[in-house]
């Protein structure tokens, strides 16, 4: 993370926790402290522009995403941060006349060097998306397993690997006597639930969350973030929001994208806490504090 | 009304029957939308009712020998009229012609077209697409005597090599066996260009269909690492899977029905042909045409009857189709 002022989250951790503001339900959160590996490790983007047809749509994004730690991004509509997320693993160049410049390091490697695989990308940084989109031809167990057989992976152990999945996702005790039902029979949180489990099952470095809570309902929603929570400490987690107090809720880092009317640029970026409490940023502020957006 | 609490539970009160009345110009329309509607019902009802009374005699007098058997011959007694005992007619080699005509065609032209629908609908570059997709609308809208005329004189010739050089690797297959070296005029190159002919309605409909693929399913399985042809076999093939079929059916209508194209092609013969290689061949429709020019008043009751029996046999494989569709469920939709 290209973030300074870490030094003073332990502090931070005494905050009260009464419910109310941002800045203490981040606070309330157990920050970690930002990976110690050097640079060549996780994600990171370098200098990412983004453009649809003629328009410029993402102006020169530098990030980088810390092995083991969730990264919120937060801006208004239109200001570019799902476009940044869909470079993240490729899938921004699906849209005709999409463009990109700049670099995506993963593992140091640039993912949009010529000669990588496309699709061995897409299986280390995995995605989920705002809405549920599980496979309706397929029943829950296939959905899970469904990445295994697109790629072309062998595995030992279905089973095992279906019941760490789901269990993983917070979906295996709702659904372990109905697997081989078909998904569509789901809830919409447990759609999105099955969605994650499906992503996890070919076991991605980094898992891309393009605000997959924006169509379900408080009580999906809870669950969901219990799960990222749970899984941060295995999976590197970017997430896409447009409510802050999932923000504050869920990550470490917290990213602030703003168009002004050109392309979107990343703002700021430090610690959650540090920019629900104290923005370096008039805009960030501004935006955080519920004055725009 | 009384005061204590403890009386009769509330009486469950009648249900109401909801009413509304619509508005005129939503009457008129919707009995614009209804005639509309049931005008084809109504048409096709006709046409079955029309051959129903024309065939109806021949069949009564001919029984099950007008399936089963394959002599035409209206006989006319000595007074010179029409004597409907001593003629007999049947169709067995007819209706056999056109299952196997039909066959060839969907086995042929299925394949071509939904590999056509994938390629535009996922790989082909805008400008090809464009091109491709108005010269297949155009080739649907072809007479399908030119069909006949280009199946004739074109492939006729290319298809007596294919022919024979499926008769040499694929003879020990019943259907492949040659009775006698002719190979031109079979219902082998007549399939052919019957699945010309379909390939046009199959692509379209199959194209329509792929082209409706929801976009968050083929994201979802691209970002699961899938490469295009995973994505195809996981996501669009079963999302299509129905309408395609729909598509089949569409043509095989078409194979099953068509009338000059194979008339133009295939050498018309009254004997039973399993071999489609062999030159010997026909169906209903091409018969009725063969006969309707020369025929007496009584033979084309006759054929009328044939007509019915095409009419029937067409509605009894779609609504196999359509019980084959529905029973293996599993949609993609």
């Amino acid at each position: 993370m290209t973030t300074e002022s870490e030094e003073n989250q332990g502090d931070e951790m005494e905050a009260t926790t009464s419910k109310g503001s941002l800045s203490e339900i981040a606070a309330a959160r157990t920050q970690k402290q930002p990976g110690s590996n050097a640079l060549g490790v996780g994600l990171e983007a370098r200098g990412v522009h983004a453009w649809f047809g003629e328009k410029h749509a993402l102006a020169n994004v530098s990030l980088d995403f810390w092995p083991g730690t969730v990264t919120a991004l937060i801006g208004p509509s239109g200001c570019g941060k799902s476009t940044f997320i869909r470079t993240l693993n490729r899938m921004h160049e699906f849209i005709p006349t999409a463009a990109m410049a700049g670099e995506v390091l993963l593992n140091g490697e640039d993912i949009y060097a010529a000669g990588v695989d496309v699709t061995k990308i897409r299986l280390k940084v995995g995605m989920v998306f705002q809405k549920p989109n599980p496979f309706p031809s397929m029943t829950i167990a296939e959905n899970v397993l469904a990445g295994l057989k697109l790629a072309q992976l062998k595995i030992e152990n279905k089973d095992d690997l279906l019941e760490e999945c789901l269990e993983r996702a917070g979906l295996w005790a709702e659904v372990k006597d109905r697997l081989n039902t078909h998904g569509g029979a789901l809830s919409g949180g447990q759609q999105q639930r099955l969605c994650i489990a499906r992503a996890l099952a070919v076991r991605p470095q980094v898992l891309l969350m393009d605000e997959p809570c924006s169509a379900l309902d408080p009580g999906s929603t809870l669950r969901i973030e219990e799960t990222i929570s749970q899984l941060s400490s295995s999976v590197t987690i970017v997430i896409v929001t447009h409510n802050m107090q999932q923000a504050a809720r869920v990550s470490d880092y917290t990213a602030f994208f703003l168009s002004d009317g050109g392309p979107g640029q990343m703002i700021e970026v430090g610690s959650t806490n540090d920019i629900f409490s104290r923005p370096k940023d008039e805009r960030t502020e501004n935006y955080v504090t519920g004055r725009f957006g | 009304m009384t005061s204590t609490l403890t009386q009769t539970p509330p009486a469950i009160p009648e249900k109401r029957e909801i009413t509304t009345k619509p508005r005129l110009t939503d009457r008129i329309f919707r009995g614009v939308v209804t005639t509309g509607g049931l005008s084809s019902l109504v048409i096709l009802g006709l046409i079955l009712i029309f051959l129903l009374f024309n065939g109806y005699n021949t069949l009564k007098v001919q029984g099950i020998h007008f399936l089963t058997s394959s002599s035409w011959q209206a006989v006319t007694n000595d007074a010179g009229t029409f004597d409907p005992k001593a003629s007999h007619f049947g169709i067995a080699a007819m209706l056999i012609g056109t299952l196997l005509v039909a066959v060839i065609a969907v086995v042929v032209g299925v394949p071509i077209s939904v590999g056509a629908a994938i390629y535009l609908t996922f790989y082909a570059p805008e400008f090809i697409k464009k091109i491709m997709v108005s010269a297949i609308d155009l080739m649907a809208a072809f007479p399908s005597v030119l069909f006949g005329l280009w199946g004739f004189f074109v492939l006729e010739s290319s298809g007596e090599y294919w022919a024979k050089l499926l008769n040499k690797y694929l003879s020990w297959i019943p259907f492949f066996k040659l009775p006698a070296p002719y190979v031109t005029r079979s219902p082998f190159i007549a399939g052919l260009v019957l699945a010309v002919m379909i390939i046009p309605i199959v692509t379209s409909i199959s194209r329509e269909i792929f082209s409706q693929t929801p976009l968050d399913r083929m994201q979802a399985a691209y970002a699961l690492g899938g490469t295009r042809f995973a994505m195809l076999r996981a996501v669009a093939f079963p999302y299509a899977r129905s309408g395609i079929v729909g598509g089949v059916m569409l043509g095989l209508g078409r194979a099953m029905g068509e009338t000059v194209a194979v008339y133009t092609v295939l050498n018309i013969v009254y004997q039973v042909n399993w071999h489609i290689l062999f030159s010997a061949g026909g169906n209903v429709a091409s018969m009725i045409l063969l006969k309707f020019g020369e025929a007496s008043p009584n033979e084309i009751k006759a054929l009328m009857a044939a007509g019915l029996v095409l009419f029937v046999l067409t509605l009894i494989v779609n609504s196999l189709a359509n019980i084959i569709v529905s029973r293996t469920g599993k949609s993609g939709r």
